[in-house]
C-alpha cells in the first residue's frame, strides 16, 4: 500500500460502527490494525450461510466481507479461478459453467438445514469451514483444491502462501492449515482454487435396500472397484420419499452410486458395477444424467434436514466403523444418512443433552472418528464442545492460534475456548 | 564444497561429542549410535550430493520411544537434529550439520497393517514408495504418487517432501494421498494427526506437516489411501517439430476436459539421451516428445487416445505410437525414468530443477533456459510433467570443478526466478531444502516468511530441527535472532536479501 491509499484508509475509518463492510484490503488492514492495537475481538462473517457453526463467542466488533467480492482471475486452460473471499460461491459455479467446468469437492449447500432456501454461502466460508461433498473419497476435500491464499493475520499483515500452479512445495502449506480453521487464524482475502472439466455425464445406481448392513456392503464393493464411482451413499427408508424422481418411483431406503465421466464410459462402468454387486433388475433403478443431478444436488444440500428443528451432528470416521457406531446410535431417537461411501454420517437427534452428547462423543472416539455439531439447540450451545480435540492438539493448536493471531482477535473462542 | 552457508556451529556441542554419544547410547542400543568418521560417511549427503557435511552423530532409532526420548534430550541439550529418510531427496533437506544428531529412520521398514476395507496402508516412514504398492498389487490395488526414486525413496521423505510424480496431474500428489501420520515434535510429544477416516478434527496439522522439511516434527508413521488399478491403462508417444507445438498440444488436451493421468514433455537432448540410454524407441530427430497416458475403462482411454490423436495432429504432430500392450507402455516410460542416469552418462554431474509455471508458458520458459545454456555455457536438458506443469531441467557440469558448480548454481537459480516471474514456483516437488533456500525472497515477502518462521519457532522454539533449511540464512529472522555472514560468500550471492 502506498503512503497515500495508507492515510486514505486511516482517515475513512469510523471505528464507532460495529459492523464493518469492507470494499478492500487496505480497509480490512485498517480494521485489523485497530484491534490488535486495541486488544479488541472480531466476529468474521461472508455470507452468514454457516455463522450459525461453531461455539457462542463474545465479540465487539463484527466484519463483514459480503462486500469483498469479485473474480480477479480466471484461467480456463490453467485450471485455475483467483477470487476474493467475500465472492459468492453461487456467482463462482456459475461462471465456470461458461467453460463447462466445476469445483470438483461440490461443497454443501447449509441454506437448506438453517433457512430453508438455498444459501452456498461465500468462499472464504466455504474454505473456512472444509466441509466436501459426496466426491470427497475420489477427489479430495476443500483444501486438496485450494493452490494458495492471500490473508491478513492478527496482527494486520498481509501474508500469503502458495500461488496458482497445482505443483508447488515453496514453505509450509498454509493453504490446508486455514482451511477448516473457522476464521481463527486469518482473515482469508484471496483464494486460488483448482478447477476441473465438469464430467460430460454422470449415471447414477439406486439400489432399493432399506438394510444399513447391505448398504455398506455395496458400497464398500464399489468404492473398491476399478469402475471407479465418484458417489456413494445411503438413505434409510424415512427418507426415500424424499427422492422420487421420474426414474425412481421406490420410496423406501435406498443406496445409491454415481458414475461419471465421459459417456461410453460411465455406461459400460455402471453396467459392470451392477453385475459386479450381484444386483437383479427389481432391485435397481438407474437415473440418467438430468436425475442424477437433481439426487446429488439434494444430497450436497441436505435436504432432507430441510428446516430441521432438532439437533445435527457430522460424524466422520472410517468406514469400518460406520455400521457398529450406527447400531449404538440408534439407542437415541435419530435420523442420519450415509455419505462419502461409507465415511460420513449426518445425524439429526431430537433428544440431545449433554450426558447423551458426551456418550456420542466417547462411542465415535472409540471408533476412531470425530464429531461436530452442526445445529444445536441454543441451550445446549452454551455448555456443549462444538468441535472435539484431544489435550495435545489441543496444546499446539493454543501454539499455532498465537503464531497467528497472539491477541487472539479473530473468532475468538469459536472453535475452542482459549483458541 | 561450494560457497553454501550453515548455521554457525555450536563449538560447545562439538566439544561435547563424547559426552553426547554416551548419552546417547543410555538412551538406545548403543550399536545404533555412530560416531566414528567412517561409519558417519555414508551419511554426509542425500540426493544433491554437490554438498556434503559429516554428520557429528547418526542414530538410528528402533521405536517410536527412542525418538521421542532422543528429541527430548537434544533439545534439553540444545543438540541439533536432522532427520533423514532414504537420503533421496534432491534438494539438501537431510544434509547435515557439522554439529547435529543426524537421525536416520531406516530401522522404521515394515508395513504395519494392510486394511482393504478402510483402503489404506499404515506402515513405518522408511519402507519405501514402491513397496506399499508391491504390498497390495496382488489384490489390485496400488498407491498413486509414483516420485520418479519410488524404487528406493522412503514413504516418510515423501510425506516430509510432499513428493509428487508423473500421475499427479490425475492423483495428486503425496499429500492428496494421506490419511494420517504420527509425528514426534522435538520436545519428544508423540501425537497422530489424521488417522483412517477422510477427515480429521481441529485444525489441518497433517497438511501443515506434509511438505514441511522435517523442521516441525519427525514422522514415525505414515497411513495412505490406496486405490484400486484402473482396468486399462495405454500410453501415446508423439513427436513434434517444435516445443510451442508440443506445448500447445498439453493446453488444447486439457482444455477439451481430457485429464490424462500422466502427461509428460522432453525436450531434444533429453530423448536422445534416454533414448540412447534406455532404447525406449523414442523419436530422437523431434524437437520435442510427449508420452501421454489415460487410464480407465477401455472405451474410456479409447475415446481419449483418439482425441488425443486428433488434436496431436492438428498440432503438427510428427510422429505418434499407442502403446499395444502394457510392455511397451512400461518401455516408454523406462526411458522417461532414466532420465537422470542418462544424463549421468552425458557429464560427470548434473542439478536437476524443479521449478513450476503455469502450462502455457512451457515454450517461453525452455526459450529462455536455452538463452541461459548458451550464457553459462553448459548444457540442459529438460523434461517436464505437462499436465501440471513442473518443470525438471537437468543443468550438466562437473563439480570438482568450483567454476562449473557456481556456474550451475547460477543458472540454476536463473532458472527459478524465471519461473516465478511466469507466475510459478520455485519448487514443485522437490522441496526447497539447502538449493533454494536463499530464493525464497523471490516468492515471498518478508512477512510472509516471518509468518512461517512463527510456526516453526511455536512448534520448535530453540530452532534445533533441522536448522539452515528452507528459510534464508541471510537475514534477521526470528528463528535465529542473528545474521551469519562469512566472508560476504554466499550461495546466489547476486540475490537481493531481507
Amino acid at each position: 500500500m502506498s503512503m497515500e491509499e495508507k492515510q486514505n484508509s486511516q482517515t475513512s475509518l469510523d471505528f464507532n460502527q460495529n459492523i464493518f463492510k469492507p470494499t478492500s484490503r487496505e480497509e480490512i488492514v485498517e480494521i485489523v490494525k485497530t484491534c490488535y492495537r486495541k486488544n479488541i475481538p472480531l466476529e468474521i462473517n461472508g455470507l452468514k450461510s454457516k455463522n450459525k457453526i461453531g461455539r457462542n463467542f463474545q465479540s465487539e466488533k463484527t466484519l463483514d466481507l459480503s462486500d469483498f467480492k469479485g473474480i480477479i482471475d480466471y484461467k480456463p486452460e490453467e485450471l485455475y479461478i483467483k477470487v476474493k473471499a467475500g465472492t459468492p460461491l453461487k456467482e463462482i459455479i456459475e461462471e465456470l459453467d461458461k467453460n463447462n467446468q466445476q469445483l470438483a469437492f461440490e461443497p454443501n449447500d447449509f441454506g437448506y438445514l438453517f433457512s430453508g432456501q438455498s444459501n452456498s454461502g461465500s468462499i472464504g466460508g466455504v474454505v473456512s469451514c472444509n466441509f466436501a461433498g459426496s466426491r470427497r473419497f475420489k477427489v479430495g476435500s476443500v483444501r486438496d483444491h485450494i493452490l494458495g491464499f492471500q490473508g491478513i493475520n492478527g496482527k494486520g499483515e498481509t501474508i500469503k502462501s502458495g500461488g496458482t500452479v497445482v505443483k508447488n512445495v515453496t514453505g509450509y502449506d498454509l493453504s490446508k492449515l486455514v482451511s477448516g480453521s473457522f476464521g481463527t487464524l486469518t482473515i482469508l482475502t484471496e483464494l486460488s482454487i483448482k478447477v476441473l472439466p465438469k464430467p460430460e455425464t454422470s449415471k447414477t445406481l439406486i439400489i432399493k435396500n432399506p438394510h444399513l448392513k447391505k448398504a455398506l456392503d455395496f458400497l464398500g464393493k464399489a468404492l473398491s472397484s476399478s469402475t471407479d464411482p465418484s458417489g456413494g451413499v445411503f438413505y434409510p427408508d424415512y427418507f426415500g420419499k424424499d427422492f422420487v424422481l421420474n426414474d425412481l418411483t421406490h420410496d423406501g431406503g435406498l443406496t445409491a452410486i454415481r458414475i461419471e465421466g465421459p459417456t461410453n464410459s460411465v455406461d459400460q462402468r455402471a453396467n459392470r458395477l451392477s453385475k459386479e454387486l450381484g444386483l437383479l433388475d427389481q432391485e435397481l433403478s438407474i437415473l440418467d444424467s438430468e436425475q442424477s443431478n437433481i439426487f446429488w444436488s439434494r444430497t450436497k444440500n441436505l435436504e432432507v434436514f430441510k428446516s430441521l428443528k432438532s439437533n445435527l451432528l457430522r460424524i466422520v470416521l472410517p468406514m469400518s466403523e460406520t455400521l457398529q457406531v450406527i447400531q449404538k446410535l440408534k439407542n437415541f431417537e435419530i435420523k442420519y444418512f450415509i455419505d462419502w461411501g461409507g465415511g460420513l454420517i449426518w445425524a439429526s437427534f431430537d433428544q440431545l443433552n449433554t450426558k447423551i452428547l458426551s456418550e456420542i462423543k466417547d462411542t465415535v472416539k472409540k471408533h476412531q472418528g470425530y464429531i461436530t455439531l452442526i445445529k444445536v439447540e441454543e441451550d445446549l450451545k452454551a455448555s456443549a464442545d462444538i468441535f472435539t480435540i484431544d489435550p495435545i492438539k489441543y496444546k499446539i493448536s493454543e501454539k499455532i492460534k498465537r503464531s497467528f493471531d497472539p491477541k487472539r482477535i479473530f473468532n475468538p473462542g469459536k472453535m475452542y475456548t482459549g483458541i | 564444497m561450494s560457497s553454501l552457508l550453515m548455521p554457525k556451529v555450536d563449538n560447545a556441542i562439538m566439544s561435547k561429542k563424547d559426552k553426547i554419544a554416551s548419552d546417547l547410547r543410555g538412551i538406545i542400543n548403543s550399536k545404533n549410535v555412530l560416531s566414528n568418521p567412517d561409519e558417519l560417511r555414508p551419511f554426509e549427503t542425500d540426493g544433491l550430493t554437490a554438498y556434503r557435511q559429516m554428520p557429528l552423530l547418526v542414530v538410528m532409532p528402533e521405536t517410536v520411544e527412542e525418538v521421542s526420548q532422543i528429541l527430548k534430550y537434544c533439545n534439553e541439550n540444545k543438540v541439533k537434529v536432522v532427520p533423514r529418510g532414504a537420503g533421496t531427496g534432491l534438494s539438501g533437506g537431510s544434509m547435515p550439520l557439522e554439529d547435529c544428531v543426524l537421525m536416520a529412520m531406516g530401522k522404521f521398514n515394515k508395513i504395519i497393517e494392510i486394511d482393504y476395507e478402510n483402503r489404506c496402508v499404515v506402515t513405518q516412514p522408511c519402507v519405501t514408495n514402491l513397496a506399499i504398492t508391491h504390498a497390495v498389487q496382488d489384490k489390485g490395488f496400488y498407491y498413486a504418487p509414483d516420485p520418479s526414486s519410488q524404487i528406493a525413496c522412503s514413504i516418510g521423505g515423501n510425506v516430509a517432501e510432499n513428493s509428487g510424480g508423473v500421475h499427479s496431474l490425475k492423483y495428486g500428489a503425496t499429500t492428496n494421498n494421506l490419511l494420517g501420520i504420527q509425528v514426534v515434535l522435538m520436545d519428544g510429544t508423540v501425537t497422530k494427526f489424521g488417522g483412517k477416516a477422510m477427515d480429521a478434527e481441529g485444525y489441518d496439522f497433517l497438511g501443515l506437516m506434509t511438505g514441511s522439511e522435517g523442521l516441525l516434527g519427525v514422522i514415525t508413521e505414515v497411513t495412505v489411501k490406496i486405490l484400486k488399478s484402473p482396468e486399462v491403462v495405454k500410453a501415446a508417444l508423439v513427436g513434434f517439430p517444435s516445443i510451442e507445438d508440443a506445448g500447445n498440444c498439453v493446453a488444447e488436451i486439457i482444455a477439451e476436459g481430457c485429464i490424462p493421468a500422466g502427461m509428460e514433455i522432453m525436450d531434444k537432448a533429453l530423448t536422445k539421451a534416454t533414448n540412447d540410454y534406455s532404447k525406449a524407441g523414442y523419436p530422437t530427430d523431434a524437437e520435442a516428445m510427449m508420452i501421454v497416458e489415460f487410464d480407465g475403462t477401455e472405451h474410456e482411454v479409447e475415446a481419449y487416445i483418439q482425441k488425443t490423436k486428433e488434436i496431436a495432429e492438428k498440432n503438427n504432430s510428427s510422429s505418434l505410437k499407442i502403446s499395444k500392450s502394457n510392455e511397451e507402455r512400461l518401455k516408454f516410460w523406462a526411458g522417461r525414468k532414466a532420465a537422470f542416469p542418462a544424463c549421468g552418462v552425458l557429464a560427470p554431474d548434473y542439478m536437476c530443477m524443479d521449478g513450476s509455471i503455469p502450462r502455457g508458458k512451457l515454450a517461453e520458459v525452455l526459450n529462455e533456459i536455452s538463452r541461459l545454456s548458451k550464457k553459462y555455457n553448459l548444457p540442459v536438458a529438460n523434461a517436464f510433467h505437462a499436465g501440471d506443469g513442473n518443470l525438471h531441467p537437468l543443468i550438466m557440469f562437473d563439480a570438482n570443478d568450483k567454476e562449473s558448480l557456481r556456474k550451475c548454481e547460477e543458472f540454476g537459480a536463473d532458472i527459478l526466478k524465471y519461473c516465478v516471474k511466469v507466475g510459478g514456483a520455485l519448487t514443485g516437488e522437490h522441496g526447497v531444502g539447502i538449493e533454494k533456500r536463499e530464493l525464497m525472497c523471490e516468492a515471498f515477502n518478508d512477512k510472509d516468511i516471518q509468518q512461517q518462521l512463527t510456526i516453526k519457532v511455536a512448534l520448535d522454539p530453540n530452532s534445533l530441527l533441522n536448522p539452515g533449511k528452507v528459510y534464508p540464512i541471510l537475514r534477521k529472522c526470528a528463528e535465529e535472532g542473528r545474521v551469519h555472514v562469512h566472508g560476504g560468500k554466499t550461495k546466489f550471492p547476486d540475490i537481493p536479501r531481507f
